[in-house]
């Protein structure tokens, strides 16, 4: 499990469940269920005064017309969290579904951590949503018997009323009528009885979600859209590099000539997140925009100006080659012995391409301060990170800030990271008024936190019965954890701490013998600009090696790719799984293996250059296992090296699927986001800089390009565990080898380029 | 001053004459529907209607709209029940969303033109439309959805 993962989780159930009681009370306006604040003992609710009582934590409210609101703390990018989560309280709570609503929140310390990120939401969610709901359920029955006259034994919950034989009340006559006052202890709410899975009313049942068809008509709203009576408009200037660089100069004579334009302010941060930026302000964000571009501003240059893509692959090389960097984040005894007496070795290497987030929604804030308080009004996936910034770029204490909350026009990780909202509130700050920071395109792929270019080498130590019995997987990248929040960083087995996220996917449940895996973070990468969670991060880099080398291994030992990982999935020892959420172990795995190969009908007869190719992954992280596979059928244009996706496979194991429409859509988006970064998109580092900033040149997957999708979930009644990422991590190494089943040509790097595969179809 | 019909109403700007349409729909005179995605036209995400015809507005001066008829996604229908958004809601394709008042009104277009299309016709209208949630296939679905629906209710 990664260490923030653990953190993130830890912290929010702690904090939320495990020492503090749980209180249930009526008010004017409705029950509300809250987390009791510590201090308030849950045994003496009629002591605590009510308001008070409602604080810190609180996750829904039945109101007197018996509207259950249910309070999201996620961000909604697309992934129709609310819904999920709506869910999951309401199927314990016995709720009518037409009667539940969300509402997605602001910042405020009382709901404990926010981030929408890892694809955690259901998973962490989960455990106390259920308990939530079935601690309302119960106290319902409790004050709906009473209310009734009959005993709380004889009646039970469905759709929103409290039923025993041919009575029934409903729970806004309860809220209305009844005097809720029950409360639960922590231990209490643990040993809730949870409904077993085939009670469930809600989840698994097909839904429609409730934050699309405001997407159909304009009016959702997402942070662009935000506004305030007295704002300006501005737009960043950005410096030549991410950091090193100051402001000597800037010249805006000819900037004066646009109407509306205001002035240009080089911004001052003392949170070192924007150096060297100036902000230009005008009237009409097209008139910041178009002054910007007249605006002459000399920098000081930091290092970075002189460092391109080439040189910070090259120095992964040099770093994997030096066998003192970097933290083992596997280190089975005897890996080296097994490898000096293997009687053959394969060794090969990887390397992936910087790839920009391009969630549509350029990034954007409003900021403001009101009555003291600075509101920054924007989309964001992790206001917990970014509010201590904020309070330090504004000199204020965190309690002074508060992030408003919008639909995201995309995530994908992006706004993990919430660095775009730094230069809007010391714009805002320095001009004294409200301020709307737009990006431009370009500006935001410039600004970008983009997927870090990676360096791997990968080595299988076999038998001489070309059995597996040793194996190393060294990676080197970026780290986006070390930049933006190092003291998430586990230690390694050697002590040195690493970027949980830059390498998960390379500890996976094969049985290869040793095994060991270094974990190294590329400083240049990090000097150059900053690394960025990008949709299920490293695994989107590991397993692209981990998959195609497997591959690799298959053909060298002359085994069929997938009776070869059928092979090593064999749940032995550490790959044999574990509650809660890895029960099962690898044989799950190698159940989505097997189905999917079925499915997609390998070892089939194909036309002439088309090919099938496998790869299967456990989505992101051991503790969070969703097991995936995928098969890609592809045909290669020998003449011009043009890859044609003809079809992806995927089956999924994640378990308890809550809401099944939105799991598929989030599959089929992941699933395409893999096929994007494996054929279409990619960019390089020129000089400091992403080479492509807009759609002229940087290429994501389109309609045409879509191939056919079969994507199907194994039913489980298991833990729940994330849909959002995993697809995405499948897809390009099973393309590559489909390449390489079509044609023989081996391809190791991605994306995948038509003159990339034409080299690698000469003959050697 | 540029004056043109909006959403069935006319309007009076007195805005730089290079303005993107765009800019002015959204924060000049308020509809927030029509998105901002790329801004050289090669998303789509700000697609409205110029006479009835599928325009990029942030590369549209407002000054070029002078006398014409714009809708924007909130004016396709008074109802936001065009066969194309129901078709949008029945299958669930939005995800963030961000897109989807572009994806819509190409698609209205697209139906003008090809009340039956193919995938090939929908591959060569809507191409120029991203999105990055890569909903596409649904998107291929809801317009053939609503493109029954549009026929049949007009046979």
């Amino acid at each position: 499990m990664s260490r923030l993962d653990k953190l993130q989780g830890d912290a929010m159930l702690a904090s939320l469940m495990s020492r503090r009681g749980f209180l249930i009370a009526a008010t004017g306006t409705g029950v509300t269920l809250a987390f009791l604040r510590p201090g308030f003992a849950a045994s003496d609710a009629a002591a605590v005064p009510v308001e008070q009582a409602f604080e810190p934590t609180i996750w829904y409210q039945i109101d007197r017309d018996g509207i259950v609101t249910v309070n999201i703390t996620r961000a909604e990018m697309g992934q129709h969290v609310g819904t999920a989560l709506a869910r999951i309280v309401a199927d314990e709570l016995e709720a009518n579904w037409d009667s539940v609503r969300i509402k997605h929140v602001d910042t405020d310390p009382k709901w404990g951590i926010m981030v929408t990120g890892g694809s955690w939401s259901v998973w962490q969610s989960f455990p106390y949503l259920s308990q939530a709901g079935a601690a309302g359920r119960i106290a319902l029955i409790e004050e709906g018997a009473k209310l009734l006259g009959v005993s709380k034994t004889a009646c039970s919950a469905r759709n929103g009323m409290v039923v025993a034989g041919n009575k029934s009340i409903s729970y806004a006559d309860i809220v209305r009528k009844g005097k809720l006052a029950r409360t639960f202890t922590a231990d209490e709410l643990k040993a809730l009885p949870l409904k077993p899975a085939a009670d469930r009313r809600l989840i698994g049942v097909p839904t429609q979600a409730i934050d699309i068809p405001s997407k159909t008509t304009g009016a959702a709203r997402y942070g662009l859209d935000a506004e305030v009576a007295g704002m300006v408009y501005a737009r960043p200037k950005l410096p030549p590099t991410r950091y090193g660089c100051s402001v000597t100069s800037i010249d805006d004579a000819e900037a004066k000539s646009v109407k509306g334009y205001i002035k240009s302010i080089a911004l001052d941060d003392p949170s070192g997140t924007v150096p060297g930026w100036v902000v230009v302000f005008a009237d009409s964000f097209y008139a910041a925009d178009r002054a910007a571009e007249k605006v002459k501003v000399v920098w000081t240059t930091g290092a970075a100006a002189k460092i391109s893509e080439k040189d910070i692959l090259d120095h992964g090389v040099k770093l994997i080659e030096d066998l003192k960097t970097g933290s083992m984040v596997v280190n089975d005894d005897g890996v080296d012995q097994i490898f000096s007496s293997a009687k053959t070795t394969l060794e090969r290497s990887y390397t992936t391409s910087t790839v920009l987030h391009f969630q549509l929604e350029p990034v954007n804030a409003l900021a403001f301060e009101n009555n003291g308080i600075w509101e920054i009004h924007t989309g964001n996936q992790w206001q917990s990170l970014i509010l201590p910034t904020l309070a330090k770029a504004l000199g204020v204490g965190e309690d002074k800030v508060v992030l408003r909350t919008y639909l995201l026009g995309g995530g994908f990780g992006r706004r993990l990271n919430g660095d775009y909202s730094v230069p809007a509130a010391l714009a805002s700050k320095a001009l004294g008024k409200p301020v709307k920071l737009v990006f431009t395109r370009a500006d935001d792929a410039r600004f970008d936190s983009p997927r870090s270019p990676s360096v791997q080498r990968l080595w299988m130590a076999f038998d001489e019965n070309k059995k597996v019995v040793g194996m190393e997987h060294h990676a080197t990248a970026g780290w986006p954890t070390q930049v933006m929040i190092p003291v998430f960083m586990p230690k390694g087995k050697n002590g040195e701490p690493y970027d949980p996220f830059a390498i998960s996917g390379a500890d996976h449940w094969y049985t290869v013998g040793a095994h060991r895996v270094r974990a190294i973070s590329n400083d240049l990468a990090n000097d150059t600009f900053r690394p960025g969670w990008l949709r299920s991060v490293g695994p989107g880099w590991t397993n692209w090696a981990l998959e195609s080398f497997i591959d690799e291994a298959a053909h060298f030992a002359g085994v069929d790719p997938v009776a070869f990982r059928l092979g090593l999935l064999d749940a032995q020892g550490k790959n044999a799984g574990s509650a809660p959420s890895a029960v099962g172990g690898a044989l799950r795995q190698a159940n989505v293996v097997k189905r999917a190969a079925e499915k997609a009908g390998w070892g089939g007869q194909l036309p002439k250059d088309t090919g099938l190719g496998i790869a299967t992954t456990f989505g992101q992280e051991r503790d969070m296992p969703t097991w995936s596979a995928c098969v890609a059928r592809v045909k290669v244009d020998r003449s011009t090296g043009v890859v044609k996706l003809e079809k992806l496979t995927l089956v999924v194991d994640a378990g308890t699927i809550v809401h099944p429409d939105g799991a598929l859509a989030q599959c089929e988006g992941a699933a395409l986001w893999g096929a994007s970064m494996a054929l279409h998109e990619g960019t390089e580092f020129v000089n400091g800089q992403v080479r492509d900033t807009n759609l002229n040149s940087y290429t994501p997957l389109r309609i045409r390009d879509v191939p056919e999708l079969d994507i199907e979930f194994i039913p489980s009644s298991e833990a729940p565990v994330g849909l959002g990422e995993p697809a995405t991590t499948v897809v390009g190494p099973a393309i590559a080898n489909a390449i390489f089943a079509a044609v023989g040509a081996r391809l190791r790097h991605l994306p995948i380029r038509p003159d990339a595969v034409l080299k690698a179809l000469k003959p050697a | 001053m540029t004056g043109f019909t909006l959403n069935g109403k006319p309007v009076s700007v007195d805005v730089a004459d290079d303005t993107p349409l765009l800019w002015v729909v959204r924060d000049t005179i308020g509809f927030k529907g029509t998105k901002f995605g790329c801004g050289i036209g090669m998303c789509g995400a700000c697609t409205v209607h110029l006479d009835g015809r599928a325009v990029r507005s942030c590369i549209t001066p407002v000054n070029a709209v002078a006398g014409a008829s714009v809708v924007t996604i909130e004016g396709l229908d008074p109802q936001g029940q065009h066969p194309l958004q129901k078709a949008w809601v029945a299958t669930q394709t939005p995800q963030c969303g961000y897109c989807q008042s572009g994806q819509i009104m190409q698609a209205a277009t697209l139906l003008k033109d090809y009340p039956n299309p193919s995938d090939a016709d929908i591959d060569a209208v809507m191409n120029g439309n991203l999105c990055r949630c890569m909903a596409y296939a649904r998107i291929r679905k809801a317009i053939k959805l609503a493109a029954a629906e549009m026929r049949g209710a007009s046979a």
